[in-house]
């Protein structure tokens, strides 16, 4: 999947008087306001990080308040989805007129009627609505499937992603990877290389989970050395 | 065009056309990109048949379903800038006017479009919001049968279409709770127009994003109970002519309209409760509504085995809002009850945590004593906490007067260690209350004689004389009778609850005289508390010596007769009445700077309010 980058930062935290006994605390507590937002600063949606202290001494500001400055060095994922970057997200609601995607289960997708290909059509099966190829029988989009779809735009407010599924190269993950790879599904966790170095779904969450490994061990680290 | 459609759903013809789904969603669509292009007249339409209101026919209510699942299937065409009059219609739809399968369509409505365009999910959230109270007109009915069916009607879909937003924008939450909290009636706004929004901040609490919105719901309540809290001025508190105080509250057991009596024979019936005279108070009124409503949702919280999780955010709420607001008179009976239900975990929790805040020399000094304060009037008043652990609490406060006394030299300076003081008073309140079931404890005496305490109160920094008066006093007594210790110098206070020392140690906020748990004023929540609180009257000395007899049977005012309102024959009012004053909360109003009259006696009720948020 693309759209989704580590980036290596240098920041600085401000942390406030009050806390010096408790910076590690202050620290996460500011870097966790950013999540789930989207940073223009890092020009992406902030999924994770993983933070070290630059330095033991911090310099305190001038100000009325004698705020100090932390210096860090982070690694940030960032969820940065750009027009055509092709997106993977689940169906969570199918009408006649639009497909309703969550994307790494917390951006919301729309993709409106004019947006599908001609090649799917919309049919209720079993009380259900499903969008079904007219020329590849197996390739049906229903509640539930992993579908790629291309990024017209996002909105960086609410997170929420315009996409479209006009080209081949988008659809039923399921499907595409079947005929790429012209057999039987094959183990989906196989990377999938592409120029702006996008990673699969899984990697992506194999990567949120490693940096929440590492940010619970740094945590653990720094409650031990600053108590 | 628009007024042409029939209902194909209907399955008769009325029309000579019939439209599928399909082609009124493409209508729909027509008369949406028409307006753009100038040609209003079928949009125009369509936000005539939305601004139908009042009683309608079923060719009406077809009518307007119609259009409106037309408008959820086009939903993506709607544009923000062109189509602002439909969309000021659309936010605008009270569904409290309507009839259910209007509202269901509305409620599909509003999902389509938070699911389509990220700019819609504020206002739609908003209009759902608003949609938690009906109109005022409406609030009327609310009482009878067809409101709460039509109050159910409306809250079940407007619950359901906040959970279906959420399913398909999931930070949705995240806005969902900041708009709540925006949009939370204020203290002086209609009582029930914010009960019923508090009922829904509760439903959203249980529901199924409960786990992210929940303990936001929370806070605002508790935040909102402070607001009305602090609206109740102390002087309000009007003292009673008859001389009764607030121990007559604990010793009237008998309301006049209800009719639940303590089964203790001893407790003289029929005096009026001084609670009848907070009816008058419209803020005192809506602060207890809203506790009574949040009882209630404690205990349902309490049967679903939520009530622990929930304790945590009660928890910190109440450390950040109502321990420091200093002197909060009853919003803090939520934890009392939130303790009752649950005494194992939530009630060893609550005084645990006072604690710490009281030893830990990083809070400010008022912020400890404010604690200290809590924890003495809840460990003498929770029925449901058991003597063991009041025991080891005492233990903890007296090591730690202790360690504090090891490295004092100087002499009595109730400013500077006015948190030993207020230590201090808080093991001798305790013990007030819970010495009589405390020495039938085999081995208590000899743990109570292990426990430094005499040497604590004997110390130089002599807290028997700058403690609040009336506590050490019947301390002392109690404590000669039980035969704990005595001491050799007699302390004269001229009968006098509080004294000059004691008002230094307090300061300004008077954290000398700060009993939070006393009896609880408000009717309703009383109801919720009674049944685990310890009233003074109940508590009976731990002695039957004959040279405090006399006194005694004034203190306790345990008479069999029955004590009515201007009873007085053969019975010394100001003797009784003093005897009265001395265990309780002093909310009088003190001589400072000479401002004000001192109170002879304990106030007892509220006085009506001229206005509301008068003061």
């Amino acid at each position: 999947m693309e759209g989704l980058k580590v980036s290596d930062a240098n920041l600085m935290v401000c942390v406030h008087p009050s806390m010096s006994r408790r910076v590690s605390h202050a620290v996460l507590h500011q870097l966790s306001s950013l999540l789930f937002k989207f940073n223009e600063s890092f020009d992406g949606v902030v999924l994770a990080y993983d933070v070290g202290f630059v330095d033991e001494a911090a310099k305190i500001l001038p100000g009325i308040l004698p705020y100090f400055g932390v210096k860090l060095k982070a690694k940030m994922l960032l969820f940065s989805p750009k027009p055509n970057m092709l997106i993977e997200g689940k169906v969570v609601k199918l009408t006649q007129e639009s497909l309703h995607v969550i994307v790494l289960g917390f951006a919301s997708a729309i993709i409106t009627r004019e947006d599908i290909r001609e090649e799917f059509a919309y049919k209720t099966k079993n009380g259900n609505g499903v969008y079904c190829s007219e020329n590849q029988k197996h390739h049906t989009l229903k509640v539930g499937t992993m579908i790629r779809f291309m990024v017209k735009s996002m909105d960086e407010e609410i997170l929420h992603i315009y996409g479209t599924l006009l080209k081949d190269n988008t659809g039923s993950i399921s499907w595409l990877d079947n005929e790429s790879t012209g057999g039987p599904i094959t183990d989906r966790s196989k990377k999938r290389s592409s120029e702006n170095h996008g990673m699969t779904e899984q990697q992506a969450i194999k990567d949120i989970r490693h940096a929440d490994d590492q940010l619970k061990k740094a945590k653990k680290r720094r409650t031990v050395e600053q108590p | 065009m628009i007024m042409d459609m029939a209902d194909p759903n209907a399955g008769h013809q009325q029309m000579d056309e019939v439209f599928t789904d399909n082609e009124l969603v493409h209508l729909v669509r027509n008369a949406l990109k028409s307006i753009v292009l100038g040609d209003g007249k079928s949009y125009h339409d369509l936000i005539g048949v939305m601004h139908q209101k009042g009683p309608m026919s079923p060719d009406e209510v077809a009518m307007l379903v119609t259009c409106l699942k037309a408008l959820s299937g086009a939903a993506s065409s709607i544009d923000l800038t062109h189509h602002q009059a439909l969309l000021s219609t659309i936010f605008s739809m009270s569904m409290w006017n309507y009839v259910p399968e209007i509202m269901d369509a509305i409620i599909d409505l509003v999902i389509s479009m938070a699911a389509s365009n990220g700019k819609y999910v504020d206002p739609c959230l908003s209009m759902l919001i608003r949609n938690f109270t009906p109109p005022y007109s409406f609030l009327r009915m609310m009482k009878q049968p067809r409101g709460l069916s039509i109050k159910e009607q409306v809250l079940s879909r407007v619950h359901s279409a906040l959970e279906g937003i959420s399913r398909l924008v999931p930070l949705a939450p995240m806005v969902l709770l900041t708009l709540i909290v925006q949009r939370m009636p204020r203290q002086n706004d209609n009582e029930d127009v914010l009960l019923m929004y508090v009922e829904n901040m509760f439903r959203l609490e249980s529901g199924s994003i409960g786990h992210l919105v929940g303990s936001t719901m929370f806070v605002a309540v508790v935040d909102r109970m402070i607001d009305l809290d602090l609206d109740i001025a102390w002087e309000d508190i009007l003292q009673d002519d008859a001389g009764k105080g607030i121990f007559q509250l604990e010793l009237d057991e008998i309301n006049e309209i209800d009719d639940e009596i303590e089964n203790d024979v001893n407790e003289p019936l029929g005096a009026q409760m001084n609670r009848m005279g907070v009816v008058g108070n419209a803020i005192a009124e809506k602060l207890d509504s809203l506790l009574a409503l949040t009882f209630g949702h404690l205990e349902s919280c309490q049967e679903q085995g939520r009530l622990n999780e929930v304790f945590g955010t009660l928890l910190n709420s109440f450390q950040t809002t109502v321990l420091t607001a200093y002197k909060s008179k009853f919003a803090q009976f939520v934890m009392f009850y939130a303790c009752a239900l649950d005494p194992e975990d939530c009630g060893v929790r609550f005084a645990r945590t006072l604690l710490d805040i009281f030893v830990c020399n990083d809070y400010p000094p008022m912020t400890r004593m404010s604690a200290v304060a809590y924890l003495a009037s809840y460990l003498a008043r929770g029925k449901f906490i058991s003597t063991d652990f009041v025991v080891e609490i005492l233990r903890r406060l007296v090591d730690w007067c202790m360690d504090y006394c090891k490295i004092q030299n100087g002499d009595t300076n109730p400013e500077l260690h006015r948190s030993f003081y207020s230590g201090c008073q808080a093991i001798m309140y305790v013990l007030c209350f819970r010495m009589r079931s405390l020495v039938h404890i085999p081995g208590f005496k000899s743990q109570l004689s292990r426990m430094p305490l005499e040497s604590i109160l004997k110390h130089r920094l002599d807290p028997l004389r700058v403690c609040l008066p009336s506590v050490v006093e019947e301390f002392l007594r109690q404590a000669k009778a039980a035969h704990l210790f005595t001491v050799s110098k007699t302390f004269v206070f001229d009968n006098l609850p509080e004294s000059e020392l004691s008002r230094t140690f307090g300061g300004l906020e008077r954290l000398d005289m700060f009993f939070p748990f006393d009896p609880c004023l408000l009717k309703k929540s009383d109801r919720y508390v009674r049944p685990n609180y310890i009233f003074w009257s109940t508590v009976q000395t731990s002695f039957e010596d004959e040279e405090v007899s006399d006194q005694d049977d004034e203190e306790e005012g345990t008479h069999d007769g029955a004590m009515t309102i201007g009873d007085q024959d053969g019975f010394d009012i100001d003797e009784f009445d003093n005897a009265l004053n001395k265990m309780s909360i002093t909310p009088k109003n003190f001589k400072w700077g000479g401002d004000m009259q001192p109170l002879a006696r304990m106030p007892s009720k509220l006085r009506p309010s001229t206005s509301p948020g008068s003061f």
